[in-house]
């Protein structure tokens, strides 16, 4: 069980990355690609660290798991890896990379609004 | 101490506003409120121009520093707490911003704030430092024992990490990948605080207006986490992840059938139980969530 929630954790960090127009890290950080595809994902998006403890606690419960099968430990380690997903889902709508309903890509280019001019709020 | 209360804390917040003053009250902490206070810029401005943010937080400082004189400015909301403490390493760092806040000061005609002036905390700084666990404990009048409590930090209150050069400073520090202060002076109260691995994740705060359904989820999980950890409140230190938590609960139970027993009260509700203060004066009344159903267990 702990192997799949930590693979639909990387799912849904894959999707992010994949939105934004990058190929999903193999690599690890820590020991977990978790981590580094967090990293990666963060990268020129400050407000995506937001998610960055929910990814540690993932990979924390992950180690927990290894030594018990504590089915409240594994009740949790889901409901973090829900978190992620839903956050990730959160933030491919805000950010208009979702492919989906009005929030989709495509849409959002087309309605797109105009731009405010460099310092036109300065004052 | 310089108070900066912020606009959460006159409408949706302010029981919160209510309860850090009888708690500062209780334990002798003074606070003079920042006279002629503005937004700080919260997202809706910094969304449109982080600079604009900047000056209008760097305003809130410049009047407590120039005017009133203060060495501190303690700001009890996070997203008060997080943009000042931004403004302030962008005065610091940049050169732009300088520029811009000096720039619109002089046309509102007020000096212009300069980096350092004064320092930025939060009301659990304030308690922790100003009176700590163990005069805390000698100010009890209600144990909160048998009191489980999940301590929710939200993201904005360690993030990002740079803006916080006092945090993960090693012990007696705050933490930004394992807050705890909140945890120190709920237990120091009596209370028995429980594993919560959501402690400090997203409760989709900032687009619970374009995407209401993610956030309702993303509140639902942070409840069930709590339950799910045996807690019989979640305990706050911020307006906007307060408000969220409780208006999404009972969002949850309508649009999607699920229903959470769990309450939420601010901490400064629970340290207020604690030091003797009426329910009435710390605004436990004007929560959505009924906590009174909790502290009838330790009152």
């Amino acid at each position: 069980m702990r192997e799949e929630l930590l693979a639909a954790a990387e799912r849904a960090l894959e999707q992010w990355i994949k939105a934004r127009g990058e190929v999903p890290t193999s690599e690890t950080s820590e020991g977990f690609r978790l981590l580094a595809l967090h990293r990666q994902g963060a990268r020129g998006v400050p407000s995506f660290n937001a998610c960055r403890e929910t990814c540690r606690e993932i990979a924390y419960h992950y180690n927990l798991l290894e030594s018990s099968k504590d089915e409240r430990t594994q009740a949790m380690m889901q409901m973090l890896v829900r978190h992620l997903e839903l956050f990730v889902r959160g933030k491919l709508e805000v950010n208009g990379l979702g492919e989906f309903c009005c929030s989709s890509r495509a849409l959002r280019l087309e309605s797109a609004p105009a731009k405010i001019p460099e310092g036109a709020n300065h004052g | 101490m310089a108070y900066y209360p912020g606009c959460a804390l006159e409408g949706t917040g302010h029981a919160y506003n209510e309860s850090t003053k009888a708690v500062g009250s209780a334990l002798g902490l003074k606070l003079d409120e920042v006279k002629d206070w503005n937004c700080c810029g919260a997202m809706e401005v910094k969304n449109i121009d982080p600079k604009v943010q900047t000056y209008l937080s760097s305003r809130v400082m410049s009047i407590a520093a120039n005017e009133m004189h203060a060495k501190v400015v303690m700001a009890p909301c996070n997203g008060c707490y997080h943009n000042l403490k931004k403004a302030e390493y962008d005065l610091e760092h940049d050169a732009s911003s300088r520029e811009t806040v000096a720039r619109i000061s002089e046309k509102a005609g007020h000096e212009t704030y300069q980096a350092g002036q004064v320092e930025t905390i939060h009301a659990l700084d304030w308690i922790k430092d100003g009176v700590g666990e163990e005069e805390l404990k000698r100010r009890l009048k209600n144990s909160l024992k048998g009191l489980k409590v999940a301590n929710y930090y939200g993201c904005m209150y360690t993030r990002p990490r740079h803006i916080f050069p006092e945090k993960d400073k090693g012990p007696g520090s705050e933490s930004t990948l394992q807050p705890h202060f909140m945890d120190d002076l709920l237990a120091a109260a009596g209370a028995q605080n429980v594993d919560f691995p959501l402690k400090t994740a997203c409760c989709g705060g900032a687009h619970t207006l374009s995407d209401s359904d993610t956030s309702t989820q993303l509140v639902l999980n942070i409840l069930r986490a709590a339950e799910a950890a045996g807690a019989d409140v979640i305990a706050t230190e911020c307006p906007t992840c307060h408000s969220g938590l409780e208006m999404h609960q009972v969002r949850a139970e309508k649009v999607l059938g699920e229903k959470t027993t769990v309450k939420m009260l601010y901490f400064t509700q629970l340290l207020g139980i604690a030091l003797g203060v009426a329910p009435r004066k710390l605004g436990v009344h004007e929560n959505v969530s009924d906590g009174m159903e909790v502290l009838k267990k330790i009152l």
